[in-house]
């Protein structure tokens, strides 16, 4: 099983992002995934800091990708995605089509992120045929679906020609919009944000009325309330599973990978808090937390 | 400029085509569409029907097959285009790459427009489903007018727009909420918030109490216009305030674009509404087919009707319109 650190969701000043991948080069993860995918307007870190990390990381011994934005809605955006794509060193995350579009034309290999929407073997197969070397699952999805999926004939001749990853520590990325809804919590205009959300280094929880976590809003994207936790499902992985991503928390990121580590065998399972949630994977409800049988009593 | 609208049963269409659609879009009787919802759809039988009708009144058929195909019941959805082919339906709506594919190759004569769900909002992404032979594609809510410029006038692809009804205000086809709150989303499920998770309750405080699998969507003080709970529209609570924090249960309304929508040659307007009544689908539809009338026969010189809009209001989500995403200060 290899550990990836998904690309950090929020936004982070310049120097907390720096030193947070100087912890990562000094860590045991063995992918580490770089980059805005959220807002272009998060301009902290531009192509040439980014591409800075990327090659302290590779000398670290990581095996860098340059992940890309999400949502694209202005030509700029592909043109500064271009960019990325013709970087000529390192491997892209695409996280809409746009981006596979412009690698196929190039005949580059990609990884296919969670936002695209690939449910079936044969999606699968076509995104194979387009150069995807790893396929990151919708976040959406269950073991069950996995390894239905994984079964299939359409797909069992080329399993060793793709890795499959899932997102395991984090919140979810759950949507995205035009609307910023950070700049809307501050009844600021999106125009006029003043990029408030570097003020939110984990988002802004949305309570019902009755204060339950909902959603975290992240700028353009809303996530999932609970952060979603699947340490204790790591042995339910095994021969499904060949990436494990771990999202970057604002702190403690690089102790759940070593407890993620600890665990891959089911070994020291952890109980999970009020906070936690492993419903998708579950075939649950993405705000379901079940928990695991050695701490059902 | 095409007028597309909405149906969910026979009725729904006998009325859109009497009413001057120029198209009906339909859904089948299963997950295949993102409609999926009980009662509503055509079964297998009136598929064929539905295409006699339509034809019968000059209007094209469109299928909906938008939502995303399981591992193991692919075929299902397989099926599901085989079975319009031999209907005779005009244009296969689809969202899947694996269903794009299929199709390109088993049927290449069809006609096939790109999905909303596929969430195609820029050029390269339109670019992307050229190889599946698309010769349209249905843009998200998401993009503002400038945006809806740009790419009618940087790519060479027949586009078609939202013009009026529920507004999403997340890229379609990429919003997991209702997958989170629920376990059924509108890529898997095909169903976005499931009346089977709805509960209304009264609170002791005497208000009026909406839940979506449990959690409190929104509370209603009396006299107060009681919404479906879609979880996207409800009240919640963030920093100190209370209010519509991801957006307010309201309508999309465009007549005010349409001149511009006219002038940078958008092919079709996309009435939204399948789960919406045979009477809402004609009311809608004769709006819309005279506002568009209007237009053509004057298109330096259209002004929304008092009469069109006060209509258009009396049949939106909170009695309230907006031009959404396409006006950039919504966002």
């Amino acid at each position: 099983m290899k550990y990836s650190l998904g690309a950090i969701q929020y936004y982070w000043p310049k120097a907390d992002v720096v030193s947070f991948y100087r912890d990562a080069a000094d860590s045991d993860v063995d992918i580490v995934y770089l980059g805005e995918t959220v807002c272009s307007k998060r301009t902290e870190l531009r192509y040439t800091d980014y591409l800075q990390i990327a090659h302290q990381l590779r000398e670290a011994g990581k095996q860098v990708c340059l992940s890309t934005m999400t949502l694209l809605e202005a030509p700029a955006l592909i043109r500064e995605l271009s960019r990325y794509v013709d970087n000529g060193e390192f491997v892209i995350e695409a996280n809409d089509v746009g981006a596979i579009h412009l690698l196929q034309e190039r005949h580059l290999p990609f990884v296919s992120g969670a936002a695209i929407n690939c449910y079936n073997q044969y999606t699968l197969r076509q995104l194979l045929s387009m150069g995807m070397q790893r396929w990151v699952m919708p976040v959406e999805l269950s073991r069950d679906w996995l390894s239905e999926l994984l079964a299939q004939e359409a797909v069992k001749d080329v399993r060793g020609c793709f890795e499959t990853e899932v997102f395991a520590l984090g919140h979810l990325p759950l949507a995205w919009s035009a609307r910023c809804f950070t700049a809307r919590s501050e009844n600021r205009a999106k125009d006029e944000c003043e990029l408030c959300c570097i003020n939110y280094p984990s988002g802004r929880p949305v309570l019902s009325q009755d204060g339950t976590t909902v959603f975290v809003l992240n700028g353009i994207q809303t996530q999932s309330g609970l952060r979603y936790n699947l340490i204790n499902q790591l042995s339910s992985m095994a021969g499904l599973v060949d990436v494990v991503r771990l999202s970057p928390q604002k702190s403690g990121t690089f102790d759940w990978l070593a407890r993620f580590r600890a665990n891959e065998f089911g070994q020291a399972p952890m109980p999970l808090q009020a906070d936690d949630t492993n419903g998708y994977w579950m075939k649950l409800a993405g705000m379901t937390l079940e928990q695991s049988e050695h701490y059902e009593q | 400029m095409e007028l597309l609208c909405p149906a969910g049963s026979m009725p729904a269409l006998k009325a859109a085509v009497e009413n001057g659609a120029d198209a009906v879009y339909v859904g089948l009787k299963d997950d295949t569409n993102a409609r999926h919802f009980a009662g509503l759809n055509l079964a297998d039988g009136k598929l064929q029907d539905a295409v006699q009708l339509a034809h019968q009144h000059g209007a094209k058929l469109h299928l909906a097959i938008n939502t995303f195909a399981h591992p193991a019941g692919w075929v299902r959805w397989q099926s599901a285009i085989d079975r319009a082919v031999e209907a005779g339906v005009d244009v296969l709506i689809v969202a899947d790459i694996s269903l794009l594919a299929y199709i390109a190759e088993q049927y290449p004569h069809i006609e096939r427009h790109l999905s909303v769900q596929a969430s195609a909002t820029n050029a390269a992404a339109i670019d992307f489903y050229r190889q599946f032979g698309v010769s349209r594609v249905v843009l998200p809510r998401v993009l503002s007018m400038a945006q809806v410029r740009t790419l009618a006038r940087t790519c060479s692809m027949d586009l078609e727009v939202f013009a009026f009804g529920s507004l999403c205000i997340m890229a379609e086809g990429r919003c997991y909420l209702s997958s989170y709150m629920t376990g059924e989303s509108p890529n898997t499920a095909g169903a976005c918030s499931p009346a089977a998770y709805v509960r209304w309750q009264e609170n002791s405080q005497g208000q009026l109490e909406s839940r979506l699998n449990g959690v409190l969507i929104d509370r209603f003080a009396d006299g107060e216009n009681a919404g479906y709970p879609t979880l996207c529209k409800g009240r919640f609570q963030v920093g100190d305030s209370v209010y519509h924090a991801l957006e307010e249960p309201t309508s999309l309304n465009t007549l005010s674009l349409l001149p511009e929508l006219y002038r940078e040659g958008i092919v079709s307007l996309k009435i939204e509404g399948r789960q919406r009544s045979p009477a809402y689908v004609a009311q809608i539809t004769r709006v819309w087919r005279q506002a568009i009338d209007t237009l053509l026969a004057a298109p330096d010189d259209f002004h929304v009707a008092e009469a069109w809009d006060s209509v258009l209001a009396s049949l939106s989500e909170g009695s309230q319109t907006t031009l959404g995403a396409y006006h950039r200060k919504w966002k």
